[in-house]
């Protein structure tokens, strides 16, 4: 059968299958759409930008044995016990409810095999998390289901969480589905309901209040531990001034493309900036402070290769984050799975329904059937692994740029590919020495 | 703790740092505590985890008694907002007001307030109790989830906007109820929960005066926004 394009006819650029799809649902159900994962939609990203690497006037690294550092320490200038992730690249926090134990003990292992940290999420402290995650983030987010102070003093650093790139001014939801017993006990709610997060926190609100909630959690952890804010890419520039002013040791910037378990498709597609334009704007607040590299900045939100991880911080970032990469290592969306996911009503490669607890994968789910498919020894090594490359990727775009460590690299080590991004960045277009808005040309 | 010795330490603020009070707190070397010229500093016996009794007279700022542990904290004058927020156990006593958002997601342990407590109390209240003797503002037990409140005078509006299965009592007036929060029956249970968190607050005469505990009405979830 030939296909419609084949014939001559012609899909709409506006009304899209996708789009016409969400019409009829919206029509059918008279709900809104809620899913998981972040942002489809193409925006600039780290694809549009490429090294340079060396040559006459840059001179390169031997490839595969001269050092390259990777380590990043945190909190060294508060904190009286600093964190030092052996490998620019953490996993981000996503929930114990969001995501199945046997998920989350093996972001653990494979977080801890290669040195780096792993992070708590919306829900709790679970002690498999603890247990098998030697470097643990303990998140203090707006609706502290399972917020507790012998968590606090359990953990290697505390990131106070006030929006995240999937929904900046919303929160996450957690449907009935994935409700169990034991989540419903971590979160004191009934078994069962649709749980709405909170979007702010409830006892401070505004940057005054920031500074004082971050005395407060180093006063009850006797200034141990480093204090990371997590804020949504949407005023990076003022929200990191403000971060920093605060008193935050790391300020993780998660841009539009991040992740979620599940909240409103058009908070995903249509609220806050690609993670690219948030870099710099972040990096330029710390340089204005002077705290650039010391204040630590961590990135996140669409990060899938080693290059993406040094093309974050050639431009200034300190480290980066991943949370849906982490998850497609363990398994989502394995094509392996093409007949469940089918059956599911998507496919292999588009499973995005974090929220229904029907993963077949075993990830984002609280069937025990289901999360009894993903054994965390073997899911602990696919991170690992998968960490390993990202690392080892970005070592060698560092050597090949000259640097002994990832963290020198910088923005004079990348051009864009493309006029968006270079406005995005502040970097030239490639084969030109023209930053749109800036040098009046080509 | 019985090796602590039972004689009164004093730590004055205007003398020490805030560090080296929380320090002591936290690592008690006596089982009794009073805190001298507070003079409004935040976070003043934040992260207490042992059940010491620590006295402070004045009023503080911020975060007074943060996730607050076994041990009993009484503050002889205001408290500022998030007083005893995600407390876990203990007792935090306000002789005075409370400023906004007073034991804020608590999870367990009772707060006191002998005067009124301002704006967003109780909001996301996890299993802590809290008892009001004058009035409490609005937007209060907002998205509470479990515990108790009991508001001896009137409560502000928007009262358990999205409540979940925290309990409410009210002496008095409510300005409005917020979404999905209803009047509900006082059963024999629930008035005698009532009475004994009276007690608990040192309301023993008012907790036997079947008028007074019988003028309260318990407010809680419809339960209509539990799923969506």
């Amino acid at each position: 059968m030939r296909s419609p394009e084949d014939r001559g006819l012609r899909e709409s650029a506006i009304f899209d299958k996708a789009a016409i799809a969400a019409i009829q649902r919206a029509a059918d159900t008279g709900v809104y759409h809620i899913r998981g994962w972040g942002a489809k939609r193409d925006v600039p990203h780290f694809d549009d930008l490429v090294f340079l690497g060396s040559a006459i006037s840059r001179y390169p690294l031997e490839g595969y044995r001269e050092a390259c550092g990777t380590d990043v320490t945190m909190g060294a200038e508060n904190a009286s016990k600093p964190m030092t992730i052996d490998i620019p690249i953490t996993i981000a926090g996503m929930s114990f409810g969001a995501l199945s134990a046997q998920a989350k003990e093996a972001l653990g292992r494979g977080a801890s095999a290669m040195g780096t940290s792993t992070t708590t999420g919306d829900g709790g402290m679970t002690d498999e998390e603890r247990g098998h995650s030697s470097k643990l983030v303990y998140q203090l987010l707006p609706s502290r289901y399972g917020m507790n102070p012998d968590h606090l003093r359990k953990a290697d650093a505390i990131e106070v969480v006030v929006s995240q790139g999937a929904k900046p001014g919303g929160a996450g939801m957690l449907l009935g589905q994935k409700i169990s017993e034991r989540v419903a006990a971590m979160r004191t709610l009934p078994q069962g309901i649709d749980q709405r997060s909170a979007c702010r926190h409830p006892d401070w609100t505004g940057p005054d209040d920031l500074t004082l909630k971050i005395q407060e959690l180093r006063e009850i952890t006797d200034w141990e531990k480093p204090i990371h804010v997590k804020v949504a890419a949407s005023r990076p520039y003022y929200d990191t001034k403000l971060a920093v002013a605060a008193g935050a040791d790391v300020v993780v910037v998660d841009g539009m493309q991040g992740g979620t378990a599940a909240t409103q498709e058009v908070f995903i597609e249509d609220v806050g900036i690609p993670t690219l334009a948030a870099v710099g704007q972040a990096v330029k607040a710390l340089k204005e402070m002077n705290v650039h590299r010391k204040v630590k900045l961590i990135i996140s939100g669409g990060i899938r290769t080693g290059a993406d991880v040094a093309k974050a911080i050639a431009l200034g970032a300190d480290a980066v984050a991943v949370g849906t990469a982490a998850l497609i290592a363990l398994g989502d969306n394995d094509p392996a799975l093409a007949e469940e996911y089918e059956k599911i009503g998507s496919a292999a490669g588009y499973y995005d329904d974090f929220q229904l607890g029907n993963d077949p994968a075993g990830i984002t789910t609280q069937d025990p059937e289901l999360s009894s498919r993903l054994d965390p020894i073997e899911g602990g090594k696919r991170v690992a692994n998968y960490l390993q490359v990202l690392a080892m990727e970005a070592q060698t775009l560092a050597r090949a740029c000259g640097k002994s460590h990832v963290t020198h690299l910088e923005p004079e080590d990348l051009v864009a590919l493309t006029i968006e991004s270079a406005a995005m960045t502040g970097l030239p277009l490639a084969g030109t020495d023209w930053v749109p808005g800036r040098n009046g040309g080509f | 703790m019985e090796s602590l010795t039972e004689t009164v330490v004093e730590i004055d603020l205007s003398e020490k740092s805030l560090r080296e009070l929380n320090s002591e707190l936290h690592n008690p070397t006596a089982s009794n505590y009073r805190v001298l010229n507070p003079r409004g500093g935040h976070s003043v016996a934040a992260g207490v985890k042992d059940p010491i009794n620590v006295e402070i007279e004045g009023d503080v700022g911020y975060f007074c008694a943060g996730m607050h542990q076994h041990g009993n904290i009484t503050i002889n004058g205001m408290a500022g907002p998030g007083v005893a927020e995600n407390m876990m156990s203990g007792v935090v006593h306000i002789k005075g007001h409370a400023s906004q958002s007073a034991a804020a997601t608590a999870h367990g342990g009772l707060l006191i307030v002998e005067g009124n407590a301002s704006t967003r109390c109780g909001i996301s209240l996890k299993g802590g109790d809290i008892v009001i003797k004058g009035n409490m503002g609005s937007k209060a037990a907002f998205m509470a989830q479990a515990g108790r409140i009991v508001v001896c005078g009137d409560a502000g509006e928007d009262l358990g906007d999205s409540i979940f299965e925290a309990r409410l009592y009210v002496r008095g007036e409510v300005a409005s109820l917020g979404a999905d929060c209803i009047e509900k029956e006082m059963r024999p249970e629930h008035r005698e929960e009532l009475v004994q968190l009276l007690k608990d607050a040192g309301m023993e005469e008012e907790a036997n005066d079947d008028a007074y505990v019988d003028s309260f009405t318990r407010y809680g979830s419809a339960r209509t926004l539990y799923n969506f």
